[in-house]
């Protein structure tokens, strides 16, 4: 790391409508560094990466990349000055090939006709020297996760880029890709480049970054240096309060009512979007008083297995049973009624609706509750609201706002609020914490165990290895829609579970 | 967010793209008059005078906004569900059909009361028969409500002109006999002032319908699942709404409400059915509904709007040719659809300029 400053953000200010995303935010970032710039969900960060990149304009303040002013630069001015941003969602042509994707826009051409030799030799010396590992040939759609943000890397070397700023990029990495990605980035960052990396997982930020730069509300409120601060200074900064890091190893109460399967899911397949079979001939039960998690990258399968449990996706054979009563084939509103609750992993998609208020969210799939003859009891809504918004912290605690309005924890809290405040003996859990704060973490955590020790059964996807882990009684793992393996609590690691994950170990089958 | 805030945002959301879309149309307007070599102001003066400045011209616009509500709410119904019904034109004609015929069918000398509510129950059910096509074929096989009502259109408005050139027309003519009972009186019966004009009772069954149509999208269980369904597809399924069953009924209930559009010229004005009466009205209504911002409350002030500029064009058709009229409308209609996300971007970076950095 040299002393150089490669980029420096001055009092950036920036507004959508009634939310101010960045307030006066600040950022100094030297050339040859691994920043990480963290914050709860809502912070600011993403705002603050996407006007670095020029992808926004923005209200107030300056940007300075190597000295120079480029305040209200474009995207093409960006990556003309070498500075690229990996997307949280790739932005990859699926039915063309990795080196095609590569020099897509800068295609090499001999006689006026694209040259694929000389790109497919090119694309194969650029992942030479970065280290980044994929063959140039292979087509983008038959890619994994891990491989195709490495093409997203690779796109940006290919332009030049020597500053790379990537948004939360291990979402949807196993731990083995994490730990490749890691070694990456520590490449490109000995051979001078430098990286600004998105991210609220703390261990990660120890793990890579040289810098830390906390925003909260829009702000940039702490910069410190890796070595000398702590997992728990960081999680305070972001939250702006004492957090509790530590992993609760926390047994139900020997009362719990052990034993009665509350779901049982038998032989089950379930077609994908593009799969035949995304899930394959899976069967497991969750007890009353149990927390299942499903461990696993994402894409195996966890997605349409828990919508077939909840009734939105079709089954194509196989059994589910709820309570003792069949109910492959009933409808969601069956399903409900006979104690099925349901946090889906996709908020903003189906767990709310955005332009509804927060007191309407509150009802969703629960509204022939709130009807008198077909007419919405406002009142009774509206003090269902009160009641949630108090009980579950929802903040600002003003139901009438739109769902929209309120910071992805707090939406979060939202559809937690609904699905825990109603009768339920089963509840799935799809990534309930996902872009949620720590603070919003602690809690929903603490709902999921109290449900557990209320003696509801619980099944928990999560793509968080490390919430399966603290969560769960047992552990199931899934791979290309099997379960392949099942694990107690005390017989799981992240060391045990991992090659499972990635497919490299698959016996003790369920 | 505060109230001021919350109240601001209404604000540049619902009102101020039709209002900017408003002036942009007018300053198109001047040039247009000018063009012409007429002066703007004296021609603005015109058409207002023509329409609100004239108890006549005032009736005519209510008439003619009547049924621009009529199919506004039609088109804001389908929307607010999801679905795009251009098909209102012919769920209009078809309600005044239905209408004409209960009319004629139904003895002379029914009193009022029987035969009013059976002339529109019978505009009310036309028009939902002929929306309930699109609505069986979306909810059913998925077939898409644009493609269908589009073409049903074509196949309505043929088949009524069929029936009424072939088995029901007046000879020399392409109206239906005069209706034997089921008229709705004119406005000018009560207020002498409208004397002239087409303005009938009508427009009180229309506001009802309105209101209506407001109480069920934004206070019953029913319209909650509507709008719903409408907003975020996914997330009503995940609530266990049925997405079919919401599009049929948005899809009937639309053209229900085109159809009673009908009863405006068959029973309050002409007392006939004529071929071609809807002259472009169920496709005005798609303007409507997004000027209105598909609230029916919206729709009526669009709709007024509309007709006004509408009547407005006859008013000045000595100076100007009437057709600038429909252009205005055009500039109305893209300055809307353009201005409604451009409109905020414009007003933040105006407001972050004020401020000091």
């Amino acid at each position: 790391m040299s002393d150089t400053i490669a980029l420096r953000l001055t009092a950036i200010d920036k507004r959508f409508g009634p939310v101010h995303a960045n307030r006066g935010a600040s950022l100094v970032v030297h050339a040859g560094e691994i920043h990480a710039l963290v914050g709860e969900n809502g912070a600011g960060k993403s705002t603050l990466m996407k006007i670095l990149s020029g992808m926004m304009p923005v209200d107030s303040g300056t940007i300075e990349v190597g000295g120079r002013d480029v305040t209200g630069w474009t995207t093409a001015d960006a990556i003309a000055a070498g500075v690229g941003m990996v997307h949280q969602h790739f932005m990859l042509v699926p039915t063309l090939t990795v080196a095609e994707n590569v020099v897509l826009g800068r295609e090499p051409v001999t006689g006026g006709r694209f040259d694929r030799a000389r790109a497919e030799h090119d694309v194969k010396m650029l992942c030479e020297q970065s280290g980044l590992d994929v063959p140039p040939d292979r087509l983008v759609a038959d890619l994994s996760v891990g491989e195709a943000q490495r093409v997203e890397i690779l796109k940006l070397l290919y332009r030049g880029a020597r500053t790379l700023l990537l948004d939360e990029p291990t979402a949807v990495l196993s731990p083995p890709e994490v730990a490749e990605l890691w070694k990456v980035l520590r490449r490109l960052r000995d051979g001078g480049a430098t990286v600004v990396l998105i991210t609220h997982k703390l261990d990660e930020v120890m793990a890579v970054s040289e810098n830390i730069t906390v925003m909260r509300a829009g702000e940039t409120v702490a910069t410190m240096a890796t070595r000398e601060t702590s997992p728990e200074k960081i999680a305070k900064a972001m939250v702006g309060r004492d957090v509790d890091l530590a992993v609760r190893n926390d047994r139900p109460p020997a009362t719990a009512a052990h034993g009665t399967a509350a779901l049982e899911v038998r032989h089950l397949v379930v077609r994908g979007a593009r799969i035949e079979k995304a899930v394959h001939d899976v069967s497991f039960s969750v007890a009353a008083g149990e927390i299942l998690g499903i461990a696993g990258v994402e894409g195996n399968g966890q997605t349409e297995l828990l919508e077939a449990i909840a009734g939105i996706r079709n089954v194509t054979s196989g059994t589910i049973v709820l309570g003792g009563q069949d109910i492959t084939r009933r409808s969601v509103h069956t399903r409900g009624e006979a104690g099925l609750s349901h946090i889906p992993e996709d908020r903003h998609r189906r767990g709310l609706i955005l332009d509804y208020s927060v007191a309407e969210n509150l009802i969703l799939g629960q509204q022939h509750r709130y009807t008198t003859s077909g007419l919405l009891d406002r009142d009774a809504i509206e003090q269902h609201a009160r009641h949630c918004t108090i009980e579950y912290d929802i903040r600002p605690a003003d139901p009438s706002l739109p769902a929209r309005a309120l910071s992805g924890g707090n939406q979060q809290k939202i559809v937690i609020a609904r699905e825990m405040s109603r009768a339920f003996t089963v509840l799935l859990a799809a990534q309930p914490t996902r872009g949620v704060d720590v603070g919003a973490i602690e809690f929903i955590h603490a709902e999921l165990r109290k449900a557990r020790n209320n003696g509801k059964a619980v099944l928990l996807v999560s793509a968080e290895l490390k919430e399966v882990l603290t969560l769960s009684d047992r552990i199931a793992v899934m791979y290309g829609g099997r379960l392949v393996a099942m694990f107690s609590r005390s017989e799981a690691s992240e060391e045990v579970i991992g090659p499972f994950m990635t497919g490299a170990k698959r016996e003790r089958v369920a | 967010m505060t109230t001021n805030a919350r109240t601001r945002t209404l604000i540049e959301e619902s009102v101020l793209p039709p209002l900017v879309a408003l002036v942009v149309a007018l300053v198109a307007g001047d040039l247009l008059i000018m063009a012409y070599g007429q002066s703007p102001g004296v021609v603005w003066r015109t058409l207002l005078e023509g329409t609100w400045g004239n108890s006549y011209g005032f009736g005519q616009v209510l008439y003619k906004a009547t049924t621009l509500t009529c199919t506004g709410l039609a088109v804001a119904v389908g929307l607010r569900a999801g679905l795009f019904n251009i098909g209102a034109e012919g769920q209009l004609a078809a309600g005044g059909f239905g209408a004409g015929l209960a009319g004629l069918l139904l003895p002379g000398g029914t009193p009022a009361v029987i035969a009013i509510p059976v002339c529109v129950f019978a505009a009310v059910a036309a028009g939902g028969a002929v929306g309930s096509v699109p609505g069986i074929l979306r909810a059913r096989f998925g077939a898409h409500e644009v493609i269908v009502t589009i073409m049903l259109n074509f196949i309505v408005l043929a088949l009524l002109n069929y029936l009424v050139s072939a088995k029901l027309h007046v000879p020399e003519t392409l109206h239906t006999p005069e209706i034997h009972a089921g008229a709705v009186p004119r406005l000018s019966a009560a207020f002498a002032a409208f004397h002239g004009s087409a303005a009938n009772w009508t427009i009180v069954i229309v506001l009802l319908a309105a209101a209506l149509l407001w109480w069920f999208l934004f206070r019953t269980r029913a319209g909650y699942e509507l709008r719903a369904v409408g907003l975020q597809p996914a997330a009503a399924e995940y609530a266990g709404i049925r997405g079919g069953r919401v599009w049929f009924n948005a899809l009937v209930t639309s053209g229900a409400l085109a159809g009673l559009g009908g009863i405006n010229f068959v029973l309050g004005y002409k007392h006939y059915y004529e071929d071609g009466f809807t002259g472009g009205a169920g496709f005005l209504g798609i303007a409507v509904a997004l000027i209105g911002r598909n609230n029916p409350v919206g729709v009526v002030f669009a709709a007024l709007f509309f007709a006004t500029l509408s009547q407005g064009g006859l008013a000045i058709n000595a100076m100007v040719p009437k057709q600038i009229v429909e252009v205005l409308q055009g500039i109305v209609i893209i300055a809307v659809a353009a201005a409604v996300p451009e409109v905020r971007r414009l007003l933040r970076q105006s407001v972050s300029k004020r401020k000091p950095a």
